[in-house]
């Protein structure tokens, strides 16, 4: 499963370094290959429209955020990047989705294989409840990466550093991993998705149910693995979406005329710098100044 | 709302946190639910109470080994229930032989698989009416499937098989519904989990959903296999024997059986003076060997609760 993550992660470092040296004012279009491409993306639940006319690229190893009022829709959207609304039986998805060039819902892609790619963090940590060191492994073992033995332990151990929860737990790895802090489980979460190797982590407001505290160890992480890991925040925090992100998109809801139904937009998709210094539409200026939302 | 601020001391506030108001309805809803414990707790002893008497003493003359290994006999005194205690321990087995697998297969499909349309939905509906049918009615299907139906060459007729396989089609609805309630309890954000690290539906089911799962599974197969050992009806119907007969050896599926519940039955006709006592001892052996399984399935369950 590794040979197209591969190839891409051990090439980024350089690219990046090579790019970034030079930049800041050069466009960011540039600097860093496109991942994700959508055009037109919307998606329906039932005959409902939650979400449409989304048109964004995701760039390799940077941190994109989607940002927004509740119900606008951006956790759908996010969805959509490794096909979890595939488990919602009334969800269909419309429009374009490519993942380096290949349409993520062509018949013949297995959503299966897109997940293992494509790994994703949820809002509520959700550990499995078995053993700090099985929820780890559980990934890697089922795509056959390792069985047992060192060469497992060596996945787990190197997943829970680059989660940053190693030293914390590598004296009770096989303690049950429900007996974590809230903050400790997400991490544990990150590890257990970074395991099997992906190339892009998306993350479902990683940081809601956790204390600032915690908050702050998961952004310091996404800012150490962003080299390797092409990442894509959900977040409600604008301040989190200031700090972390190097690109930003901004859902709003728009309440049709007709009926009474809301449907998700994108209004700006920009690079945060200028997303929160100077939008081009005055919506999401109000939303990031505070004055709506 | 203007509100002259009363002037705050300690004694002001205990005054009101004390409170002065007694809780009337609040007292009276707890006494009313004590009085239907109670009440429950009367029913349960009355029954108790009405078979101990006699047939304690049954046990205790006769020794509960002798009355347990000794056949069927039309002499009161010799009369024991080693037939019925193998027939309906016999049942218990197929029972969870078949009807565990199915119930469990039908309910994992019904709530990993499916996906909820109509048919689906009918088939809940449908499941959960066949569970409230009359045990008599399934009596009857076993009787044109195993008895005299296109199974009988298997079956033997009128045989413990056949009776355990009509237990099993009357407890897999209970299995499915109940099965498919604890499946459905397991928290979704556990298969999101599962799915958002490359896992299949079957590995989902297999890893995290079922080892969540099966405490509840367990429970409601064991409802299930106590409501059908108690059953008389259906096994009446599939013909177990009301005399003496012989055989009813454990392993001899295909010869003719009978179990505690139609024993019971069959005694409690007879002249008082004589059978009282078995009758009431047969109800005994019954009820410890009901607790006996569901102590099983208790302790089955509490080691997977573990497990996690």
């Amino acid at each position: 499963m590794t040979p197209i993550s591969q190839p891409q992660q051990s090439t980024a470092p350089t690219a990046t370094v090579d790019l970034t040296a030079q930049t800041t004012d050069e466009p960011l279009e540039r600097a860093k290959p496109k991942v994700f491409e959508t055009r037109d993306l919307a998606v329906f639940y039932g005959d409902f429209r939650a979400v449409r006319d989304v048109n964004i690229a995701v760039h390799q190893s940077e941190i994109t955020a989607f940002i927004g009022p509740s119900g606008c829709g951006k956790s759908t959207v996010l969805r959509c990047f490794n096909r979890m609304n595939d488990l919602i039986d009334i969800a269909r998805v419309d429009g374009h989705l490519t993942f380096h060039g290949v349409d993520l819902y062509d018949k013949a892609v297995n959503p299966v294989e897109v997940r293992r790619r494509i790994g994703m963090v949820f809002q509520k940590p959700n550990p499995f409840p078995k053993s700090i060191y099985e929820n780890v492994a559980y990934a890697p073992r089922l795509a056959g990466l390792a069985k047992k033995g060192s060469a497992m332990d060596e996945i787990v151990e190197t997943s829970l550093r680059k989660a940053a929860l190693w030293d914390e737990v590598k004296d009770r790895q096989k303690k049950s991993a429900l007996g974590l802090s809230g903050g400790q489980q997400q991490r544990l979460c990150i590890a257990r998705a970074l395991a099997v190797n992906p190339e892009v982590v998306l993350m479902d407001e990683p940081c809601s149910a956790l204390d600032p505290i915690a908050t702050g160890r998961i952004e310091d992480l996404m800012e150490e693995i962003k080299q390797q890991y092409t990442i894509i925040i959900v977040t409600h925090n604008m301040q989190q979406a200031a700090r972390v992100s190097d690109r930003c998109a901004f859902f709003t809801t728009e309440v049709s005329e007709t009926s009474d139904t809301r449907t998700g937009v994108l209004v700006e998709y920009d690079a945060t710098e200028k997303m929160f210094s100077n939008p081009s539409d005055e919506r999401t200026e109000n939303y990031v100044t505070g004055r709506f939302g | 709302m203007a509100i002259t601020a009363p002037e705050i001391t300690t004694d002001v506030v205990r005054a009101r946190l004390q409170g002065e108001k007694a809780d009337v309805s609040g007292a009276a809803f707890k006494d009313l639910l004590v009085a239907c414990l109670a009440m429950v707790l009367a029913a349960l002893i009355a029954l108790i109470a009405s078979v101990s008497g006699e047939g304690i003493d049954v046990l205790w003359r006769r020794g509960i080994v002798e009355f347990m290994s000794e056949p069927f006999s039309i002499r009161p005194q010799a009369a024991g229930v080693y037939q019925a205690v193998v027939g309906t321990v016999t049942c218990a087995v197929i029972v969870a032989v078949f009807a565990f697998p199915l119930g469990l297969a039908s309910a994992i499909y019904l709530e990993e698989y499916a996906s909820d349309t109509f048919f689906t939905r009918a088939i809940d509906v449908v499941i959960r009416n066949l569970a409230g049918v009359p045990a008599v009615v399934y009596g009857l299907l076993g009787y044109a499937l195993f008895v005299g139906g296109p199974f009988k060459e298997i079956t033997g007729g009128s045989s413990v098989l056949s009776a355990g396989l009509t237990l099993s089609i009357l407890v897999l609805p209970i299995v499915v519904i109940t099965s498919a309630e604890a499946i459905r309890a397991v928290p979704s954000a556990l298969r999101e989990g599962g799915f958002g690290v490359g896992a299949t539906r079957w590995e989902v089911t297999r890893t995290l959903v079922l080892p969540n799962a099966l405490p509840g599974v367990l429970t409601g197969t064991i409802l299930g296999l106590a409501r059908a050992l108690g059953e008389a009806a259906p096994l009446i119907l599939v013909g177990a024997a009301t005399s003496g007969f012989s055989g009813g050896e454990p392993g001899d599926l295909t010869g003719r059986f009978t179990a505690l519940p139609n024993i019971i039955a069959t005694w409690s006709k007879l002249p008082p003076r004589n059978w009282t006592g078995n009758t009431q001892a047969a109800i005994l052996v019954t009820l410890a060997l009901v607790l006996g399984i569901n102590a099983v399935g208790i302790i089955l369950r509490n080691r997977f609760e573990k497990k996690k």
